[in-house]
């Protein structure tokens, strides 16, 4: 069924079909009315769940790691500062092998006090061992997230996935999304149903203490997990496909890149944008592509190296920014194809902090000045976009 | 023994509670209690961090199982009737 919703919608939704069992969550904008519209689905009966309203973010985690470690279902949701405060516990829920699903709305971190999207949040959690998708649409949040418990609950992966979001972007603007049938989503995602659990009457630690001649096999079964996402996620899409008759992209989307000559890379909500000036800008005789950064976390790094070896320039834009190195994106970009007998031009370009708009006049001018550096060479690799007192105009 | 990756499940997981590593073994020095000064109050019984002491007929018995010797206990007993002993 077609329905007009949100971003935050579209996640409430997606946790709903995918039969969440518990969810324990503590709100903050703009993540609230997912939160809002899932405790309604609990109390009207709608959703079979338990809904435990908590303290803290770091509660809600820890809330869903016990609950997960039980057998059930999780999910929560957060933005910015709470998914920070829940940091610790996000890496004992990779550790413990817990297939968690978290809405993560991107919210720029304080200060300055800021809500809109801005990806420093999500970045922040990259080494924290979760699989991240950024989104593009609302339909692709809600299926994302569908996908997700498939992707994390197969036993070779047992691992956790946060799906990202935008701030308002997303999560407050209304889209048409397809709700899809529940059997359906039922035929598609079978119930958890993990090998080993806490059961009542059978005492048991997990996560236990060992020491360091034991260690490194367990975080090599992790990285072995992470390594093995990379295929589930290409599987399960496959089966989605088969489904629900729609798909995303795989862990990056390749748009347009065929026959391109440079290509911008991004992620989230700004794709959508993008995709337009590529358009555009098509039509005019440009050989230009978009490579969406779908998965962060396992990062897409063959796909990427098989794009490198086509293209002449690649434009990385981040919506954050890590002091002292680059766009996290663009240091990821440069590291997977360092390795390539062919190399493009790479250039960063940080952009949209803090919900300051990535305009289609803005993609333009980045297409320009790697079309120009890829044919005359790079002076600086990375540059800020539209910030007053520099010198360069985008507007 | 170094266990092969392949032969160990995906989080380490104990079936003993955590009472089976005596922690008394830690201790250098342990508290021993002067019972003819003691006002039977329980303030060390209520500040042990680790449930080391219990309380018999009302007097502080230390278990020097999981006693760490951390001496709250002799700070603050307002008897002064606990002092901290090193070990042998």
């Amino acid at each position: 069924m077609r329905e007009v919703m949100t971003g935050n919608y579209a996640s409430a939704y997606g946790a709903k079909l995918a039969r969440a069992e518990v969810i324990a969550a503590y709100p903050i904008t703009p993540q609230t009315s997912i939160v809002e519209k899932l405790a309604e689905f609990v109390s009207t009966g709608e959703l079979r769940a338990k809904f435990i309203p908590v303290e803290s973010e770091h509660s809600a985690m820890a809330a869903c790691i016990a609950a997960e470690t039980a057998g059930a279902r999780t999910y929560t949701a957060t933005s910015s500062h709470g998914l920070t405060l829940m940091h610790e516990v996000l890496i004992w829920a990779s550790g413990a092998r817990l297939p968690i699903v978290m809405t993560n709305v991107s919210r720029a971190m304080a200060p300055p006090w800021n809500v809109w999207v801005d990806h420093m949040d999500s970045i922040a959690q990259r080494d924290t061992g979760w699989l991240q998708f950024f989104c593009q649409s609302n339909q692709e949040v809600l299926d994302t997230i569908i996908m997700a418990y498939k992707i994390c609950e197969s036993a070779r992966v047992m691992l956790p996935a946060m799906i990202i979001e935008d701030a308002f972007i997303l999560s407050h603007t209304s889209e048409p999304v397809d709700v899809p049938d529940q059997k359906l989503v039922d035929s598609f995602l079978p119930p958890y149903s993990p090998e080993l659990k806490l059961e009542v009457g059978k005492a048991m630690g997990f996560g236990s203490l060992v020491k360091p001649d034991q260690y490194m096999e367990f975080r090599y079964k992790a990285m072995e997990a992470m390594t093995s996402a990379h295929d589930r996620v290409l599987v399960v899409e496959r089966e989605f496909k088969d489904v629900f008759g729609r798909e995303h992209g795989g862990l990056l989307e390749r748009y347009r890149c065929e026959d391109a000559e440079v290509v911008l890379v991004a992620a989230g909500s700004v794709a959508g944008t993008a995709k337009d000036v590529v358009d555009a800008l098509r039509a005019k005789g440009q050989m230009v592509g978009l490579a969406r950064i779908r998965a962060f976390r396992p990062f897409p790094e063959q796909e990427f190296k098989a794009l490198a070896s086509k293209v002449a320039g690649m434009a990385v834009l981040d919506r954050s920014y890590t002091f002292g190195a680059a766009g996290a994106m663009f240091t990821e970009v440069k590291a997977s194809v360092y390795s390539n007998q062919k190399r493009p031009v790479l250039k960063n370009y940080i952009a949209g902090l803090g919900g300051r708009d990535i305009t289609p006049k803005i993609i333009e001018k980045i297409f320009e000045d790697i079309s120009v550096i890829s044919r005359r060479g790079i002076e600086d690799e990375v540059e800020w976009v539209e910030v007053a007192g520099l010198p360069r105009r985008w507007k | 023994m170094t266990k092969s990756y392949e032969e160990i499940p995906l989080t380490p997981i104990s079936n003993t509670p955590s009472t089976v590593n005596l922690t008394g073994l830690w201790r250098v020095v342990k508290p021993v209690v002067d019972k003819s000064m003691c006002k039977k109050c329980t303030i060390c019984w209520k500040y042990c961090p680790d449930a080391a002491i219990k309380l018999i007929d009302g007097e502080p018995v230390i278990d020097l199982l999981y006693c760490k010797g951390c001496g709250i206990c002799s700070f603050e007993c307002p008897a002064k009737c606990i002092v901290m002993v090193k070990e042998g």
